[in-house]
């Protein structure tokens, strides 16, 4: 705990929250009595998840003629969506596995929700290929096991039964790691309850006591669990690329086909993990445990990704024409330019357009767009995988088989179902379990929590180990000053003075945003590129600019990366002299008198 | 470790900055800890109390090889001696395309025998009900507890005076 932070590291805990307040904010989302909105929520995603159901009852009797399936068209949206949502599965497991062993902090505020996000994802994937199987009720005959038929066994040799294994793999792992994190919350949550509530909750939390052993052992079974479902969640999709890439249809044939899908898989379940944290966060109040910080980072990950698709799909487009393979060429030429260039172009815009709207600071936190783009990226994601599967099938090798594949009613309304299954099953999840990680909030607490970190940080005289050094009373009205100031944007020149010498004297002021700043580019010689070398050295005001000598200011530029030969600080101090005093007229007088910023 | 039918005396501190200190202090004048719980894991007190490390990891492998083996040594035996196959002109022992089912059957085995074993060696399970001492050591406390049969009663009340301790109590588990 006494690692050193830095004070300029953002917070991912708001609020100033103690221990105690943690526990009553993220506790108490499932101690109310549901809310409307939950209610009508749910009674939505039951209502939609009954239709679904209905339509699976209807493929099961009436067997898939009744999808518009047909012989050159073997697979369709079941394929498509079974894709889509296993993908959308991948977040969950990354952000809990991989964000832990890479010990990014921002994980603790998503990873039980994206988890849960991850599992319900992937009981919805499984329910298409079981479906599809035509006889459910022989979906047993996948499993190798000692049967009356022989024994008779499944084609090891064939990526379809490996699907099998990863997907039951990944479920089964995902579970364990998302229940076992769970262990620790509901303990807190049964060590609030009174009566049956208290019973249940002892039953889920399997006689948690918190003792120092059991930790350990818990934080070792963490790391290993994290450290070998990062590679299971890569193989994962990369599985699934192969029910495609082994196989000799045109477009599909291909290497570049495992990279693409899990960078996809990453690129899809961010945007799903964004769309459910952006609601969740606004309807259970999580805005101090979920910030902003915590947005901006997925939509990182979401700009990455989703560039590595874009060069995925632009690396087919050239392999296609380079092969010299007619049939590789006509596949592509169909899926751009044939009977569904709707959905190719929409795949090309959602995926690879518009995640460079990311690169801006700005619209990565931005909440309304990044809820928007999460939408379009989930949109141009399913569009994805209906290219590869639905339009290449639908013009094969004969051109006397083509045909136009459109959905029937029952295969829409299975894949619109699966929504009522993945929201009722997400919403029962809020009501039951704290969304977010209670323990291992706490345990970041004091490396995260705002009042501990960045700006908004306030001293605690009875923890002495953060760095701060020694001159406590002195620093702490530095700060109190500083935001004083602050507060007041238009403040006079002398109260900012009074701020910055006396900010001065404490380290751990020496940040840029939310502090006092001048624009230093007023001063005649200071252009953009020295005001950044002289506000990283601490000078950010017309007042500490006044204070510092020549001999300084040549030492600062000297020692900052970039070239600083040409500047001459030695008009600076005085030209800052005048401006911190407000004195314009006077410093334009004296800027007409210079050359470049030497005394002429 | 689960604590049954004994009498426990245990402090409550506020902050895991406290408690580390006072388990200095106790190991230091070589008081007896029974336990110490806290709501989060504390970075630091596993050195202090001197807990061997986890050998849970060391079980994983074992799990991980055990289900690599039963993996891949059942396609082997199925495509080899049972049931032998020949699929697209490929040898009946085609052993790259067993890799994948090996790899996730050997997460599979490791993840499930990690789980069941961690639950198990810490006594922890559906349907356990351990006694605990106080309903906040999972909200906003730290406790360390003493056996009070094996300390004496005056020499922990004045520890806990001295290491800031907001509570004492006694509790028969």
């Amino acid at each position: 705990m006494s690692a050193p932070v830095s004070p300029i590291r953002t917070p991912l805990v708001e609020g100033h929250k103690s221990y105690h307040d943690i526990t009553n904010d993220l506790v108490g989302a499932t101690e109310r009595a549901p809310s409307k909105t939950w209610l009508i929520a749910f009674a939505i995603s039951l209502t939609v998840l009954g239709f679904g159901v209905f339509c699976i009852l209807w493929t099961v009797w009436h067997g898939i003629g009744s999808w518009n399936l047909n012989r050159t068209i073997g697979w369709g949206w079941d394929i498509t969506n079974f894709v889509w949502w296993i993908g959308i599965g991948h977040a969950g497991t990354l952000i809990s596995a991989i964000l832990l062993l890479f010990r990014q902090k921002w994980r603790t505020g998503v990873n039980r929700a994206a988890e849960a996000m991850t599992i319900f994802a992937v009981m919805c994937a499984g329910l298409f290929p079981l479906i599809h199987m035509g006889r459910i009720w022989m979906a047993m005959f996948i499993f190798p096991y000692p049967n009356t038929r022989g024994p008779l066994w499944p084609n090891f040799n064939s990526p379809l039964l490996w699907d099998v294994f990863a997907i039951s793999t990944y479920f089964t792992v995902s579970l364990l790691f998302w229940y076992t994190g769970l262990v620790p919350d509901f303990a807190t949550v049964r060590d609030r309850a009174k009566g049956f509530r208290r019973k249940v909750y002892n039953f889920l939390s399997f006689g948690w006591t918190g003792s120092a052993k059991h930790w350990q052992r818990w934080e070792a079974l963490s790391l290993v669990l994290a450290g070998i479902a990062t590679p299971l969640v890569l193989s994962v999709h990369t599985i699934v690329s192969f029910d495609f890439a082994t196989s000799v249809i045109p477009g599909w044939h291909t290497t570049i086909f495992p990279p693409y899908f899990v960078a996809g898989a990453i690129f899809s379940g961010f945007a799903m993990v964004q769309t459910l944290m952006i609601i969740t966060r606004k309807i259970l109040g999580l805005q101090e445990y979920i910030t902003l910080e915590h947005i901006e980072s997925m939509n990182k990950v979401i700009v990455a990704t989703g560039m590595i698709v874009g060069v995925a799909y632009l690396t087919e487009l050239f392999i296609s024409w380079y092969s010299g393979y007619i049939y590789e060429q006509f596949a592509f030429f169909n899926r751009a330019l044939g009977p569904y260039y709707w959905s190719y172009f929409g795949m090309m815009f959602c995926n690879v357009v518009s995640p460079l709207f990311f690169f801006s600071k700005k619209l990565r936190r931005n909440i309304p767009f990044t809820f928007f783009m999460s939408i379009l990226i989930n949109i141009g994601m399913w569009f994805e995988r209906f290219v590869i599967i639905a339009t290449t099938l639908a013009r094969d090798y004969l051109p006397s088989s083509w045909s136009f594949y459109v959905p029937s009613w029952v295969e829409i309304g299975i894949y619109v179902g699966t929504f009522g299954l993945f929201f009722t099953l997400y919403l029962l999840f809020v009501r039951v379990a704290p969304v977010v990680a209670i323990a291992e909030i706490k345990s970041i607490l004091k490396t995260s929590g705002d009042q501990y970190v960045g700006p908004n940080a306030i001293h605690h005289d009875d923890h002495d180990d953060h760095g701060h050094g020694d001159d406590h009373g002195h620093e702490h009205d530095a700060h109190e000053e500083v935001h004083a100031v602050h507060s007041t944007p238009k403040s006079t020149a002398a109260s900012a003075t009074e701020a910055v010498t006396s900010s001065a004297a404490g380290s751990t002021t020496g940040t840029s945003a939310g502090y006092v700043q001048d624009d230093l580019t007023k001063i005649e010689g200071i252009g953009p590129k020295t005001e950044g070398a002289l506000k990283d050295a601490g000078i950010f005001t017309f007042a500490s600019l006044k204070n510092t000598d020549v001999q300084e200011l040549q030492r600062i530029l000297d020692k900052a990366e970039g070239n600083f030969m040409g500047n001459n600080p030695e008009s600076w101090p005085t030209q800052a002299n005048l401006a911190a005093e407000g004195l314009w007229d006077e410093l334009e007088q004296l800027k007409d008198k210079l050359d470049g910023g030497k005394f002429a | 470790m689960t604590i049954r039918d004994k009498k426990v005396i245990y402090g409550l501190y506020n902050d895991e900055q406290d408690l580390l200190k006072a388990v200095k202090v106790a190991k230091g004048a070589h008081m007896d800890i029974l336990d110490v719980f806290s709501p989060f894991p504390v970075h630091g007190l596993d050195p202090l109390l001197e807990l061997e490390e986890s050998r849970l990891h060391i079980a994983g492998f074992i799990y991980g090889m055990i289900g690599a083996l039963t993996a891949f040594l059942g396609m082997t035996w199925i495509f080899t001696k049972d049931w032998p196959i020949i699929f697209g002109g490929k040898p009946y022992w085609s052993v790259p395309a067993f890799i994948p089912i090996t790899f996730e059957t050997m997460v599979l085995f490791a993840s499930i025998g990690m789980v069941v074993t961690f639950y198990t060696v810490c006594g922890l399970g559906p349907g356990v009900t351990n006694p605990t001492l106080d309903d906040r050591l999972t909200d906003d406390k730290f406790a360390i507890a003493f056996d009070a049969s094996h300390v004496d009663a005056g020499d922990v009340e004045s520890f806990f005076a001295k290491t800031g301790a907001a509570e004492v109590n006694t509790k028969i588990l």
